[in-house]
């Protein structure tokens, strides 16, 4: 016998939260609902701790977004249980770039307000897929449930690639020098020199063979300034200029990993993106 | 440069208007030339043929030279002076046409007469064409200012209909505009997030608090009922109905966000009857919401005040929110579109009623508890005849 399905439920909104919490254990008794998130940050702790079967996201959440989460939950799962990465419900009052590919991808998406004959299908929907799940962990060997399961994760990948091809192109300016501004000193980087950008806080490092600049802007404000067929986003806190790779290489632990022309260090690549490396 | 000082933003016509207006012009002159041709000869005699083939050569020559030398010259100035619409829309200006004029038309009207000689001569079957004297019937001096002012009459009534016709289009961009922008802001007004949100609050709580359920749909419907007719109505209404709406909306965020929210309203009672445009304020709060505090993890405060300073009345919305850096991160930027255009509304608006008098600054909150300040400033004494809407406000 399998314990409890347990669940989170990650919504900013208070009484939304207590809504969805009653009405699932109105049509799932046996769901375990272990924790409350009242944001995505805190959402994606919980989760990692917890290890849920089931995730109910919130698309607009203060902080990180639910997509957000999902996207750093994948990429932080530690890879001895990606067996059993949480099944994703997203929950939206009204998104109307994300509903076709959720209607694809996620294992479930809600619309707000929540029906309860919706909600008993998603439950119904979300039971077979952990039995199949439970059936899978019984009868396949240890070593291969974890690609078979990964297809969440693959899942989750097509899901978020979609998202980012549907939602409306806001065309940016490309940058071509980026300015750097240290004490009175502003120093000038052409963009074509830098060989990988780095979130750090709200801030980004861009590393030239040279040296490292601070960008006072996130990563998010950065990206749709780039070229994305020159800069290739391989973490969520790391965009790697592709020219100046030279190997991916996976190593024992199954990561893969980037080697660099001109900079000693290896950049992880995460289980997101790592179908951008394959060979020709 | 700017993309938008790029000439390709100028009003243009396009080509096949311009080809209608060109088949227009030459027909307009075709006709004006034949009753030249019948005029002069019942005036001055000669064959009516012969009259018709100069005063057609005369006349097209003279549109040719004419327009082509408008079109030169207005082209040459819209490129030095890339601002200024009459150039763009291929109009010199009467100082230019002047000069085409008085230079065009006797050149037009000498090659015309030497073209309309050959075209004679090239029809010998012509009765009695001996010379060039029965081209000018009449004296060269009474052609020639024939033909000036001929020429001016066409250019006077091209002008005046080609003015007649750009002020009927602006009328009529000017009549979709504003239908644009009312939907516009009937729909920034009721963004579906919030509305499916509030809705869905709703819906839980009618289970749990039945009584309060019941006081947060008064404030939807109220909240929608000033929404819609402030969105049909232009008029002026009092500050406080101004506030009511705000305050319904706060209720309903304050039930949505719980404990993240705080709100405080601060309305002098001598102020609550001076006249505003509606939703003035109500744009300023949900920006404050919506990109200041919602995005905030631990929420935060917003105060509406309306203060009397001196001969103004300052209107101020200041969140606690995230500030006005992180706001226009571009994640945002699809709802930002909203908020510039809420921004651009209040601002247009201001100007329309008070000119210079009135005023919108959005800046960063000065203290520790950071945010954003957003201050209305406006003529205390209204410069308008107050036009108070006969609308019923809230209680």
């Amino acid at each position: 016998m399998n314990p409890r399905p347990t669940a989170l439920i990650a919504e900013d909104e208070p009484l939304l939260a207590a809504g969805l919490q009653a009405e699932l254990q109105r049509l799932w008794p046996e769901l375990h609902i272990s924790a409350l998130a009242g944001n995505g940050q805190q959402a994606l702790d919980l989760a990692l701790a917890q290890q849920p079967d089931i995730c109910f996201l919130d698309i607009r959440m203060p902080g990180m977004s639910g997509l957000d989460a999902a996207r750093a939950l994948a990429e932080d799962w530690p890879d001895a249980s990606l067996a059993s990465f949480p099944l994703l419900v997203f929950v939206t009052a009204y998104d109307q770039y994300a509903l076709q590919a959720f209607e694809h991808q996620a294992a479930d998406y809600l619309l707000k307000p929540v029906e309860p004959h919706r909600l008993a299908a998603c439950v119904q929907r979300l039971r077979r897929r952990l039995a199949l799940r439970q059936v899978q962990a019984d009868t396949t060997p240890v070593a291969t449930s974890a690609t078979v399961s990964a297809a969440g994760i693959d899942q989750l990948s097509a899901l978020l690639d979609s998202l980012s091809g549907a939602s409306p192109a806001t065309r940016h300016p490309r940058l071509e020098m980026l300015q750097a501004q240290v004490g009175n000193t502003v120093h000038l980087v052409p963009v074509d020199e830098v060989i990988y950008f780095e979130a750090a806080d709200k801030y980004v490092r861009a590393i030239t063979a040279e040296r490292e600049h601070l960008l006072r802007l996130s990563l998010r404000e950065l990206l749709p300034q780039l070229d994305e067929q020159r800069f290739w986003q391989i973490h969520r806190g790391t965009v790697v200029q592709v020219r100046h790779v030279s190997s991916a290489v996976r190593d024992e632990s199954g990561k893969l990993r980037l080697n660099l022309r001109g900079r000693p260090e290896r950049l992880l690549v995460s289980r997101l993106n790592a179908h951008l490396f394959k060979g020709m | 440069m700017p993309d938008h000082a790029m000439p390709d933003t100028a009003p243009d016509t396009p080509p096949a208007a311009r080809w209608r207006s060109l088949r227009r012009h030459g027909l307009i002159n075709f006709l004006v030339c034949c009753g030249i041709a019948v005029w002069l000869s019942v005036l001055a005699g000669g064959h009516w043929l012969a009259n018709l083939v100069y005063s057609q050569a005369i006349g097209m020559l003279c549109w040719l030279v004419i327009d082509a030398g408008r079109l030169l010259v207005a082209h040459e100035l819209a490129r030095r002076h890339p601002d200024t619409a009459e150039y763009a829309q291929g109009w010199p200006g009467w100082r230019w046409m002047g000069a085409i004029i008085v230079l065009g038309v006797p050149l037009a009207y000498l090659a015309g007469s030497l073209l309309g000689g050959l075209l004679v001569k090239e029809v010998s079957s012509l009765p009695g064409q001996p010379g060039g004297e029965t081209s000018h019937p009449g004296g060269l001096g009474f052609m020639l200012i024939l033909s000036f002012t001929v020429a001016a009459l066409m250019v006077g009534f091209m002008y005046a209909r080609n003015a007649l016709l750009s002020v009927r289009a602006e009328a009529e961009t000017v009549r979709r505009l504003a239908t644009e922008t009312q939907l516009k802001l009937l729909q920034s007004q009721l963004e579906p997030h919030m509305l499916f949100n509030t809705l869905a609050n709703l819906r839980v709580l009618i289970g749990l608090d039945p009584p309060r359920a019941q006081a947060m749909l008064d404030h939807l419907i109220a909240f929608l009922r000033a929404t819609l007719t402030a969105s049909r109505h232009g008029g002026l209404q009092p500050l406080q109905a101004e506030f009511a709406r705000i305050e319904d909306y706060l209720a309903l965020m304050g039930i949505r966000m719980g404990a993240r929210l705080h709100s405080t309203l601060v309305l002098p009672a001598t102020l609550r009857e001076h006249p505003v445009p509606p939703l003035l304020l109500q744009p300023l709060v949900e920006n404050a919401i919506q990109h200041g505090l919602e995005p905030k993890i631990d929420g935060g405060r917003i105060e509406v005040c309306a203060a009397a300073e001196a001969d103004r009345l300052v209107l101020t919305v200041r969140d606690t929110g995230v500030g006005l850096a992180d706001a226009t991160r571009p994640d945002t930027a699809s709802a930002g579109s909203i908020d510039s255009f809420g921004l651009t509304q209040i601002r247009a608006r201001l100007a329309a009623l008070h000119g210079a008098q009135a005023r919108l600054t959005l800046q960063t909150a000065d203290d520790a508890e950071g945010g954003t300040l957003a201050r209305i400033e406006l003529p205390l004494v209204p410069t308008m005849p107050t036009t108070i809407a006969a609308q019923p406000h809230h209680p």
